[in-house]
């Protein structure tokens, strides 16, 4: 199969789990939550995701249960529609166009067939003012609707979701923006609104961030930032006149800004997290009482009740949400790819395992699973206690390289402190081969102050030989250092080998060259190239006027040539042999990569605000791969990660995707790659078998059903007593099934059991009478016995006041009561949805 | 939910020697015993029978001690002049000593006068000791000769007047009867055999010989001059095997341990040094109070008696061995500890099924205290008295830590008089310590920071206040003293390296700051 070699740009996750607070269904066991442009349901329990609900052509900016049908969701987006999903089923039911971007949405069970959403004033985003808009959804069987009934609500409120909030059973809204608080009732269809007081004006911080009302009780709980230590406890009056009476309490116990309020359904209960990680439950009207759930990982952005109370949900800036049960111990985490401000390292790929490595949790590294996209582990490598605290210099991560064989990897850690002095780690890791599954580095400190200031660049020499490793840092101080590893009685030390310095230039750049054999250090504008062995200054190479970005050498054919880029644009390609620049062209190169498995090499050059990628051979300027626009903004990270199985394309253009994959990471940190046509039309074949064997959509009810039908044609068939020798092996498929159908989808354990079991038992008589004909006589004899066995039961059925169908063995009995119980629940589910079905029909 | 993550306390690498089995060896000794006699102790020689009293030689007088008594049990006194090298025979019962007025006697140890007395030598005599037949003397004196006696008669058997300085030192062999060997400052050995009339080896050990020692197979000899301790094969005729330079002054005696594995020299440098007669590596050391002048060891190496120039002699025992074997962790347990392992120790069955605990993290207390955030209490906790003294290492992790956290201008604030004073105590002892001074610089710019107001109320906080400046001053001059003699060894280093053949290639040098100077032909393309 020849693809036509079209190479697309494809998002491969990564995306946010922590932009809006994730939506729990009524039966606490399923969670939704807005990812990029698609809303994905996990499941709380087994904490796997269970459907991505594409749909949406923009991020997607709100999730919401449908008040009226707890099955159903609505989300709503950037591009300026809400959509109805089933999300057990990962169907999409409707979809309403609204035809402004959406910011945030609430609705109330009170109020049918509205949501209230929060869009731009005028429809202009640039404006910056917001209003809150009741949206009348038309109850048309259509798929799509145009939303006609607008009516804005409150004018000017806050984009944030968690500054709007419903009370009491729906009988006002509450929005918080600035320093005002603004209460709409409904019924008297008039707005409140509320001030701080003007003696706190001065300060700019005075405002009020977040916004919770009660579920029962008029009272409406606010955060002020100024007042950092207070919660605003307002108590509505019910005879609210015009006086705007209310009595108030202020709360103690947040030292920074309180990014999330909630309260349990019930009401009982007031959630409150922020920067500092700690979840805190406070008793409504006893508000000294509380509880803490410290050290969840990053600050707290939202946080979610299940409707019925018995989960709460915490999401958190590392892109992470966490599952906590009522009584607040943590039951699941549901972790994406974490995504700290800048990713300082490099992205690295572990060539150990092949996942992509990089900057996570402050701190830490982590592992990520590209093929899964599901992060594996976290790796401590500062071993602090993180001190969640706004402004307060915390050590980083800055370098981290893995050496060939992936046993050794160096991080350097660094804080700034307020002076000009910089603390810095190095620590190398050895990858513990006893214990393989378990990831598991050791930690040895070199020295305790490698450098003397900032380090600039790192790298393990790739040497055939393994006995010795080495590893070059250089630095701000304008030395680069060489360090060895020696084995010693104990265990393996390192040890300084070799201090460089080129007329006191600072050192930015280090590469080695693919055999080891010498070592590329730019220092400034010059290029020096050294013998690592004899640790002799082999030549220089310069282009000014620039300062040398990038280097990186060669591979295979191409290993004579070193390649760099200078700040002057410039990309040049040095022959190591003859010591002359082969070429040169002008180009704004942001980052320049080379394929560890080939000979070619990546350019993302910067024009114009988007990012274009080159891919070339060094022997030849000529590009063998282009795209123009890869993704808008700087492209300052990407990898060259190793394929599993090779890909065959025989077109020219995507030859370079065969052997590794590039990776790289947006200015806005999602994670994209290249995909070929063969590649996709590979994927859509292996996925398509799945979706051929049930006819019915797989979901939980359909496969009971299924396995129902089958089931009753099996018992009729051992019913008429026509055991067939040919009859299929039930036994298996019903194993398979048992296993393979997800666990939160599966029936009850007891209906599960009998099945099971006389899958077994077909399946013991059939293998034999199959095999072994011989034993025919011993399988009917156990048949009779069978029979009779069951003919005693039914004998003393008979006895029993009712006398049931005298042939129908326990089993049987069993069966039809189930049945009817599942009929009543697909009469239910019809007699919901009968309008959104017909929709579905048309 | 993470746990907490306790303060990490940097191990730094331990000073000083290694722990091996020959340092625990020779550290298993009790606190000396020391004696003080009338003037330098120039021999110590062990009796070789039971129970091993000891013959301490110091100025005119002859001390016999015995094996723990601090009381001599014995002296002689019958010299005019002082005694040298007070020798027991191989039965014990006899003893003779030399004298500075040339005259050797010959003592029973259970009586008081002597028994016989040499005349012959002109000037004093240094060495003296008994054949291995048990009836003949052999003596080495000042006037350059080595004479022979016959015991029973007191009368000299022969001379030999081979060595051209004093004869200071000799040993008889205890294998042969006729052999005995000899040291002398004209820098030789000798080894004269009693049946011919001339020596029939000579080793020229380079410095005068102080001492010397035959190893028990007699197969080779030590000897111990100037710096030198020099080990000689006179199987192999004399051929030197190794010299040892590990005192730094001269080495005045030497001994065997008891299984003849290590040899130890002492010496006017005040150190005693054990070596490894293998590998000839100082395995441990000692260090006394003043010059050692004679060293002995009793047998199965129980006791090391060592003498000194001034007059101490210092008596090292072994500690028996219940007493070394004496662990802490012995004790009887109290019953509440037995009640909390009940059950620990019972393994499980195979269909037990196992109720995982959460192990409980273990905090130090100040950790305890950090984690709620009670800064000022925790550098309260890590500044207590024994923590501060002992491990100062933890001090300083919980203050890096609370600069880490930005709250250590907090912790160090409000602090009254005691705290203060002990908070400058601590930084006295430790700021200068190279380890500890980056993070306690910048403890000590907030504590003056916060304090400079109170300063002048109250005099003891003012006194250590006036303490900490002159050690800072102090270890500034230092610190430029020491850069002045880098700059000094760089400048040595610069000269001494030769020219390279590529001229701007900087090398690595021992602090790694050379740079190159001459200028590179850049390759401009």
């Amino acid at each position: 199969m020849v693809g036509h070699g079209e190479i697309r740009v494809v998002h491969r996750g990564g995306s946010k789990l922590h932009f809006r607070a994730p939506t729990i269904s009524a039966d606490s066991c399923f969670l939704a939550c807005a990812s990029g442009d698609c809303v994905k349901v996990f499941s709380t329990s087994t904490e796997e995701c269970i459907h991505h609900l594409r749909g949406h052509t923009d991020l997607v900016t709100g999730t919401l249960l449908r008040p009226s049908n707890h099955l159903q969701l609505y989300s709503c987006s950037l591009d300026g529609t809400i959509r109805l999903w089933d999300f057990t089923d990962g169907i999409l039911i409707k979809t309403f166009v609204v035809n402004l971007p959406i910011y945030s949405m609430v609705a109330s069970a009170k109020h049918e067939g509205v949501v209230f959403v929060v869009t731009p004033t005028h429809g202009d985003k640039r404006s910056g003012l917001f209003q809150l808009v009741a949206v009348q959804l038309p109850p048309s069987p259509q798929q799509q609707g145009e939303v006609l009934d607008l009516s804005a609500v409150i004018d000017d409120v806050s984009s944030n979701p968690a500054a709007t909030a419903f009370g009491r059973e729906g009988e006002f809204i509450a929005s918080v923006k600035g320093s005002r608080l603004e209460v709409y009732f409904f019924r008297k269809e008039k707005s409140f609104r509320f001030s701080l007081k003007e003696n706190n004006e001065k300060n700019k911080k005075n405002t009020f961030t977040c916004v919770a009302c009660h579920p029962k009780d008029d009272c409406i709980v606010v955060f002020n930032l100024m007042m950092t230590l207070l919660l605003l406890l307002f108590i509505l009056r019910r005879n609210l006149n015009q006086k705007k009476e209310y009595t108030y309490l202020t709360l103690h116990w947040h030292h920074a800004a309180v990014s999330s309020l909630c309260f349990t359904p019930q009401g009982t209960n007031l959630l409150s997290g922020g920067v500092e990680s700690v979840l805190v439950q406070w008793r409504y009207k006893q508000e000294n009482q509380k509880d803490f759930l410290p050290r969840l990982g990053g600050a707290i952005t939202h946080i979610s009740v299940s409707p019925d109370g018995v989960l709460f949900c915490t999401s958190h800036s590392d892109n992470k949400i966490t599952v906590i049960k009522n009584n607040v111990k943590v039951s699941a985490v549901i972790q994406g790819l974490v995504k700290g401000e800048r990713v300082r390292t490099d992205l690295l790929v572990d060539p150990r395992s092949k996942v992509l490595v990089l900057n996570g949790r402050p701190g830490h590294l982590q592992f990520y699973s590209l093929q899964r996209d599901k992060l594996l582990y976290n790796l401590d490598i500062v071993q602090q206690e993180f001190i969640h605290e706004d402004g307060l210099q915390q050590f980083e991560v800055v370098h981290a390289a893995f050496n060939s064989s992936g046993n050794w990897l160096a991080t350097v850690e660094e804080r700034q402190q307020k002076s000009a002095d910089v603390e810095l780690h190095l620590k190398l890791w050895a990858f513990q081969e006893q214990t393989q599954s378990s990831w598991f580095f050791w930690q040895f400190h070199p020295d305790w102050a490698p450098h003397e200031a900032q380090v600039t660049a790192l790298s393990f020499c790739p040497s055939a030989d393994h006995q010795t490793t080495m590893l070059v840092s250089t630095s701000k101080d304008g030395h680069f250092k060489a360090w060895a590893a020696g084995s010693d009685t104990e265990g393996p030390s390192w040890s300084c080998d070799f201090v460089g310095t080129y007329h006191g230039l600072v050192p930015e750049r280090c590469c080695f060259s693919a055999d080891g054999s010498l070592l590329a250090v730019s220092f400034q504008k010059v290029v020096t190239l050294w013998n690592p062995n004899s640790w002799e200054l082999v030549t220089t190479l310069s282009q000014p006027p620039g300062t040398i970005r990038h280097l990186c050498f060669g591979r295979l054919s191409c290993s004579k040539y070193l390649l760099g880029t200078t700040s002057e644009n410039l990309l040049c390609c040095w022959n190591l042999l003859t010591c002359t620049l082969e070429w040169s062209t002008a180009v704004e190169t942001t980052l320049l990569l080379d394929d560890p498995r080939s000979e070619n090499v990546a350019a993302f050059s910067f024009q114009e605000g988007n990012t274009d990628l080159f891919v070339f051979k060094p022997n030849e300027p000529r590009p063998l791969f282009s795209h123009k626009a890869v993704c808008s903004g700087r492209v300052a990270r990407a990898v060259f990660a190793p394929r599993e199985e090779l890909l065959e394309a025989c077109e020219e253009s995507s030859q370079w995707l065969n052997l590794s994959q590039l990776y790289f990471l947006t200015p806005h940190m999602d994670l994209m790659t290249f995909t070929t046509k063969v590649e996709e039309e590979r994927l859509m074949a292996s996925s398509k078998p799945l979706v051929i064997n049930d006819s019915v959509a797989e979901t939980p009810f359909s496969l009971l059903l299924g396995k129902h039908r089958r089931q009753h044609e099996n018992e009729e068939r051992v019913l008429s007593g026509s055991v067939e020798a040919s009859a299929p092996p039930q036994g298996s498929s019903a194993v398979r099934e048992l296993l393979q159908t997800p666990a939160h989808v599966l029936p009850s354990t007891s209906f599960l059991c009998s099945m099971f079991v006389q899958s077994l038992l077909v399946s013991v008589t059939d293998s034999r009478s199959k095999n072994k004909p011989v034993e025919e006589e011993m399988a009917s004899d156990n048949e009779e016995e069978d029979s009779e066995e069951e003919m005693e039961p039914s004998s003393r059925s008979e006895r029993a006041p009712p006398p049931t169908d005298s042939t129908a063995a326990a089993t049987a009995v069993a069966a039809p009561a189930l049945t009817k119980a599942e009929l009543r629940e697909l009469k239910r589910v019809r007699r919901l949805d009968l309008s959104w079905l017909s929709g579905v029909c048309s | 939910m993470a746990s907490f993550k306790p303060t990490k306390i940097q191990v730094y690498p331990k000073l000083g020697e290694k722990v091996t089995q020959d340092t625990l060896y020779w550290k298993d000794y009790k606190t000396p015993v020391q004696i003080k006699e009338f003037g330098a102790i120039t021999n110590v020689d062990v009796s070789p029978v039971s129970p091993h009293n000891f013959a301490v030689t110091a100025f005119t007088r002859i001390h016999i001690y015995g094996p723990f008594s601090q009381e001599p049990l014995k002296t002689f006194t019958k010299f005019k002049d002082t005694a040298y090298c007070a020798r027991f025979r191989s039965d014990g019962q006899l003893l003779v000593a030399g004298c500075e007025d040339s005259v050797v006697r010959l003592f029973d140890v259970s009586g008081k006068v002597a028994l016989r007395m040499f005349k012959g030598h002109t000037k004093s005599v240094h060495v003296t000791d008994f054949t291995s037949d048990q009836y003949r003397i052999f003596t080495g004196s000042d006037d350059y000769t080595c004479r022979l006696w016959d015991m029973a008669n007191a009368t000299l058997i022969n001379t030999y007047q081979e060595h051209t300085d004093y004869v200071r030192c000799g040993v008889t062999s205890k294998l042969n009867r006729d052999l005995f060997f000899t040291g002398s400052y004209d820098h030789t050995l000798k080894v004269f055999d009693a049946r011919v009339d001339k020596s029939i080896m000579t080793m020229d050990h380079g410095q005068p010989v102080e001492s010397v020692l035959l190893y028990p197979s007699e197969g080779l000899l030590v000897s111990a001059g100037g710096r030198f301790v020099k080990v000689w094969d006179l199987l192999k005729g004399g051929q030197p095997l190794v010299s040892l330079r590990n005192h730094h002054k001269t080495v005045t005696c030497l001994c065997l341990s008891s299984n003849g594995e290590r040899l130890l020299s002492g010496s006017l440098d005040r150190h005693v040094k054990v070596y490894s007669t293998t590998s000839y590596k100082v395995v441990h050391n000692f260090d006394y109070d003043a010059s050692i002048l004679s060293l002995a060891l009793a047998p199965d190496d129980e006791s090391v008696i060592v003498g000194m120039t001034n007059g101490i002699l210092s008596i090292k025992h072994r500690k028996s061995p219940e007493q070394s074997k004496e662990v802490p962790g012995q004790q009887k347990r109290r019953p509440s500890y037995r009640v909390f392992v009940k059950g620990k120790k019972r393994l499980p069955k195979q269909d037990d099924y196992l109720v995982s605990k959460p192990v409980k993290q273990h905090l130090a207390k100040y950790d305890k205290q950090l984690k709620k955030f009670n800064v000022s209490k925790a550098l309260d906790t890590a500044l207590e008295t024994w923590r501060r003294l002992k491990k100062p290492e933890v001090t300083v992790a919980v203050i890096k830590e609370l600069e880490r956290r930005g709250t250590l201008k907090n912790a160090l604030a409000g602090r009254d008089e005691q705290g203060l004073y002990h908070l400058l105590h601590f930084l006295i002892g430790n700021v200068v310590d190279p380890r500890f001074a980056p993070v306690l610089v910048t403890a000590a710019e907030m504590i003056l920071d916060v304090y400079h107001s109170v300063i002048g109320q109250s005099p003891v906080v003012d006194r250590q206040l006036l303490r900490l400046q002159d050690l800072l001053e102090k270890e500034i001059d230092y610190q430029q003293d020491l850069l002045e003699v880098l700059g000094m060894l760089d400048t040595m280093f610069a000269s001494s390296v030769p020219k390279m053949e590529v001229p701007w290639f900087s090398t690595s040098c021992s602090n790694g700051l050379t740079e190159g100077e001459a200028r590179p032909p850049l390759h401009a393309i």
